[in-house]
């Protein structure tokens, strides 16, 4: 049992309410491979997340961070290896239902804010005003809903891309460096709604370059370097004292 | 001839006594170009949803075909469909030859391409942008599709309105399968090519400056939605 593993189990019996994330976890992935024309962009990843929190996955450009959370989600099909949740193949329709994805760019139809999250719910048969307000109200939006959701700042449609995620009632989210390029205001809202999120019991996968960030909100940290796996540690334990050099590299800004 | 003053007078009067002529030549004009267009929107806005966002085995010859029939001479369109209809051809059977019937088969088959081609490119670009974001949420392929459409609709009013124009302008299509028989199947650029060789430049400028009121209208209509979709 890896010591990422084990303070994930003891933190299990603090969380209000570890069983959402559960139905979808532990994550195990095997052997996985990614390659593009012979080039290995991820290979002989082993991976194995058994609680909700939050993973962030650290690395280098190019590491392979972006590749390996659409491998997780199942947007993309490994050259070899697996991915299971819950003992089931990340191919699953019903697997893949219980998962949501956040990404850099934020996406928002055109049309309302308030319709962008009932387009969301009504696509999970789950169409209901009170559950859309209280999805705005979280996101801190409600004053918003009748606004169109391209004219919101980047940070407004991020929180809102989030809110849309959940309005798919997900047991775990992706987000792919989800405040890149954002003002530190826009960012720390972000982060709460993350932790308010987390508090629900919703697993949270993170790619992110904000050092920072992952120190505030991560509970453990998958680095990645040159498309494998340096190091799955602790989140405390890695700021404090990362295994790998190139982790420590990475954290001295050296890399 | 007529001078110049002389026919813009005339013109100017047919106009405004709503001449039954003049009127009868819109009017049939407007329902075919408008039936074209709704047909070709119809067959071509899916069309380029499907060239957009999927891939499959031929797609590279259908986007040489659509992007080669783009520019393709009404008048040489115009041949084909008249032999398809001819009694000849596979078509004739329907007795469509010289009627208004014609006329809308030609002018559909004239704007389909434009209409694809350019839905294409439109719904093409919001695609990679939303791509990832649909699988993610497991949206099924046709769902994604009207979406694509709906989230598109200024962009594609504007293409709707792009295949309108070519439509009602274009003469060759029309005079081939039509005939440009009189109060059967003349339209108002068949009229003006024909008045003009008369040399009754009165109602070829009538139809002329009605021609480009409508398009003025048409455009005015266009930016007018977009606008308000917009906002």
């Amino acid at each position: 049992m890896s010591d990422a593993t084990a303070i994930e189990q003891s933190r299990i019996i603090d969380h209000p309410m570890h069983n959402r994330a559960q139905s979808l976890l532990p994550l195990k992935v095997s052997s996985l491979s990614y390659s593009i024309r012979q080039r290995a962009l991820l290979h002989n990843i082993d991976l194995e997340l058994t609680i909700s929190g939050i993973t962030a996955i650290l690395g280098h450009n190019g590491a392979g961070k972006s590749l390996l959370l659409r491998l997780l989600h199942g947007l993309i099909a490994p050259t070899s290896g697996t991915v299971l949740w819950h003992d089931r193949a990340v191919a699953e329709l019903e697997v893949r239902k219980k998962q949501a994805m956040v990404f850099q760019k934020p996406f928002v139809l055109r049309r309302s804010v308030a319709a962008n999250i009932d387009y969301v719910l009504a696509l999970r048969h789950a169409a209901s005003r009170d559950t859309r307000d209280k999805l705005l109200r979280d996101a801190n939006l409600l004053d918003k809903a009748k606004q169109s959701a391209t004219s919101l700042s980047g940070g407004e449609q991020q929180r809102l891309a989030i809110a849309r995620a959940l309005a798919t009632d997900p047991s775990v989210i992706f987000l792919d460096e989800p405040t890149a390029s954002m003002d530190p205001a826009a960012t720390a809202a972000i982060e709460q709604q993350l932790q308010s999120v987390n508090r629900q019991g919703i697993k949270i996968i993170l790619v992110t370059h904000d050092i920072a960030q992952a120190r505030r909100l991560a509970d453990d940290i998958v680095f990645l370097h040159q498309g494998a796996i340096a190091e799955h540690t602790p989140a405390e334990e890695f700021f404090a004292r990362a295994h790998s050099t190139a982790a420590q590299h990475y954290l001295d800004g050296q890399l | 001839m007529q001078t110049f003053q002389q026919s813009f007078a005339h013109a100017w009067h047919l106009v405004v006594t709503g001449d039954a002529t003049l009127l009868e030549i819109v009017l049939l004009s407007l329902r075919v170009s408008v039936t074209a267009t709704l047909i070709a929107c119809a067959l071509g806005l899916p069309l380029g949803a499907l060239l957009a966002t999927q891939n499959f085995r031929g797609k590279w010859l259908v986007n040489l075909l659509v992007n080669t029939l783009m520019g393709m001479p009404p008048v040489v369109l115009g041949l084909i469909v008249y032999m398809m209809l001819s009694n000849a051809g596979p078509l004739g059977w329907l007795q469509w030859l010289y009627t208004p019937g014609a006329m809308i088969l030609a002018q559909t088959v004239l704007i389909m391409p434009i209409v694809a081609a350019l839905s294409r490119q439109v719904i093409d670009d919001r695609w990679s942008e939303c791509r990832e974001q649909f699988q993610s949420l497991c949206i099924p392929w046709h769902r994604c599709v009207f979406t694509l459409l709906r989230d598109c609709q200024t962009s594609l009013f504007t293409v709707g309105a792009a295949g309108f124009a070519r439509a009602i302008s274009e003469v060759g299509a029309v005079i081939v399968v039509g005939g440009n028989i009189n109060h059967l199947t003349r339209v108002m650029t068949t009229a003006i090519a024909l008045e003009t060789s008369k040399g009754d430049l009165a109602l070829a400028l009538a139809l002329g400056s009605i021609l480009m009121t409508i398009a003025l209208i048409v455009n005015a209509v266009v930016l007018g939605t977009r606008q308000r979709l917009q906002s």
